[in-house]
């Protein structure tokens, strides 16, 4: 007799439909609030740090303080310590893409051996630069492809990577627009 | 005035109620704002057809008898349908009485109308799914000068401004217009948001010929852990025509249409719309694949595959690589907006403390947690069908069934 091998993508996927069920019964629980905070360093060099958030009725933190330094290469008369912004953008929505891909595979007994995303943004300086008006200063568009290899039909993992991008809090803050407030001092 | 059971609405599922109540010979009377069918005579566009085939319309003790089963009634078919099966099964019906309130009173419920009160022990809701239009709050950013219109005072084209439209929602009633629109000379952009893509004919059949043969219709709603997702899935892009084509996005691309991702905001008179839409079109693909996959393994279980047409799959849906993001609404390019972007009950006369947090009436296949009143007609209530006309006899005969076993003190129904 054949005993077939438990899904693992280590997802606790029966944790996340508690956590869903438990939510629904009470929505202010699910109000969080994420935080980040930066600061200068020299030049165009910053570094970011995240460690508390909100959420569940309290002050939560991740088990660590993680750090992330951000500048821009030598071409942009840098010094290069770090990622660029955008170039932490697209790792934001790869990894918020990658995390929903695991979780609904595993919801969907979908054993994954492989999960690549490689992702690639157009931008034109004329742009951020001032140069010519009419030319954002984002994006003006983004390309993810995932490699995946996986047990299930190439439609059933394409189902899977459509879900990801349907649950996805990145892809819609990317997708969407967003009031943004700033404030000084 | 005192009966057994109040009836709210003399539409299709408040007269398939009625009949099983009579065939259960409960008292009871159909109490109906208007006249029977009154919102197919009073609140749907012109060129409107049934979504389902004739030989669909299946009531209570009542079927189509013409000769063209797989045809589609028009708005005056469906409501003499409707009026026909009122008579043939002498409902009790009190026309042009509005309902002001339910509310519970001695163990059972006092039902207020503009002609008098009603004491009864039980009371079935069945005043449609379909009573008011979603319009979305950012309506309220919309320059002056763009006229709005939602699919509950859509007639036809000759109400609508020469000039640009956009139609936001593309399900079944924001693909129709949208055609309609265009066709009529107007150029049409279509907001896109999450939609049911489903081809009219397949394999040689009507697409609900192989939803109602494969049992898909039939699913009930104890079989899905998340009744709030299918509860709220978009209407299917589907319409009901004498040629039988399929309206999906490509076929309005190939009329003209514009198509854009979902409305996402609108702020200093311009519109922003989501870059979803090459996700939103791959899911609708994806699903209406598994769909053809169910049927295709039907026919296969049933060695079906030598009285029907073979298998096919269908273009996947043509996105354009970049459509734009946003549209300056004060540039003239546009001068109407529809808002079809979905209806939703009116439960608002209820007194009774039976709605969640969202104000959405709360019940369990249709028995409502207020012993005796139930609610006929919402989206998957008990079943996938449970919306359509042909899904009211299955409905109403369990819900009488419970509704019987409650007035007989017969300990606790089973839902």
């Amino acid at each position: 007799m054949e005993t077939a091998t438990p899904v693992d993508n280590g997802v606790d996927v029966e944790a996340l439909l508690g956590a869903r069920e438990a939510l629904t019964e009470a929505p202010e629980a699910a109000q969080f609030k994420w935080r980040a905070s930066c600061k200068w360093i020299n030049g165009t060099h910053s570094r970011s740090s995240v460690k508390s958030f909100f959420g569940l009725g309290e002050e939560q933190a991740h088990r660590t303080e993680f750090t992330f330094d951000a500048d821009h290469p030598e071409v942009f008369a840098s010094e290069d310590k770090g990622a660029t912004p955008t170039e932490l953008i697209l790792a934001a929505l790869a990894s918020c893409l990658t995390a929903g891909v695991a979780s609904v595979a595993q919801h969907r007994d979908i054993q994954l051996r492989s999960v690549t995303a490689t992702l690639e943004a157009g931008m034109d300086l004329q742009g951020i630069l001032g140069i010519d008006g009419e030319v954002r200063n984002g994006f003006d568009g983004i390309n993810v492809h995932y490699d995946i290899d996986a047990d299930a039909s190439e439609e059933d993992i394409a189902a899977v990577v459509a879900q990801s991008q349907k649950r996805s809090a990145v892809y819609d803050v990317i997708t969407n627009p967003t009031n943004v407030s700033v404030s000084v001092n | 005035m005192r009966t057994t059971t109040v009836v709210i609405g003399a539409g299709h599922a408040g007269l398939a109620m009625s009949h099983c109540l009579t065939e259960r010979s409960i008292d009871h009377v159909v109490l109906e704002r208007g006249e029977v069918a009154n919102t197919w005579k009073t609140e749907r566009w012109d060129s409107l057809r049934l979504l389902t085939p004739n030989w669909q319309s299946r009531l209570p003790g009542f079927g189509y008898e013409g000769d063209d089963p797989d045809g589609f009634r028009d708005m005056s078919e469906t409501i003499s349908f409707i009026e026909r099966y009122a008579e043939v099964i002498s409902a009790p019906i009190r026309t042009h009485t509005s309902v002001s309130s339910v509310r519970a009173r001695n163990g059972g419920y006092v039902v207020d109308t503009d002609r008098g009160g009603w004491q009864a022990k039980t009371v079935v809701v069945a005043s449609g799914a379909c009573a008011v239009p979603n319009v979305p709050a950012l309506a309220v950013a919309i320059p002056t000068g763009i006229e709005q219109i939602t699919p509950k005072e859509y007639r036809n084209p000759d109400q609508i401004a020469d000039g640009g439209v956009m139609v936001v929602g593309a399900s079944s009633t924001g693909t129709q217009i949208a055609a309609e629109l265009q066709r009529s000379g107007r150029q049409v952009t279509l907001s896109v948001g999450e939609h049911v893509r489903v081809p009219r004919v397949y394999r040689g059949r009507d697409i609900k010929w192989w939803m109602d043969r494969c049992g898909v219709l039939d699913e009930g709603y104890e079989a899905y852990d998340n009744l709030e997702r299918v509860r709220n899935l978009p209407s299917l892009q589907l319409a009901g025509s004498n040629d039988r084509r399929t309206v999906d996005l490509n076929s309005l691309t190939d009329l003209g249409v514009k198509l854009i991702g979902r409305l996402a905001g609108i702020t200093g008179g311009k519109a922003q719309f989501s870059g979803s839409l090459p996700n939103l079109a791959s899911l609708a693909d994806l699903k209406m694949n598994r769909l053809l996959n169910t049927i295709d393994e039907w026919v296969a279980q049933n060695a079906l595959e030598s009285v029907v047409e073979p298998a096919q799959r269908f273009e996947t849906t043509r996105v354009d690589a970049s459509p734009p993001l946003g549209m300056d609404l004060a540039s003239g390019e546009i001068r109407t907006i529809v808002w079809a972007t979905g209806f939703r009950p009116d439960h608002s006369w209820i007194d009774l403390p039976v709605f969640d947090r969202k104000g959405r009436l709360e019940h369990e296949g249709g028995v409502v947690e207020a012993p005796g009143v139930y609610v006929m007609g919402l989206p998957f209530q008990r079943r996938r069908k449970s919306s359509l006309i042909d899904g009211a006899a299955d409905d109403a005969t369990d819900l009488s069934a419970h509704l019987t076993t409650l007035l007989s003190g017969g300990g606790p129904a089973a839902a």
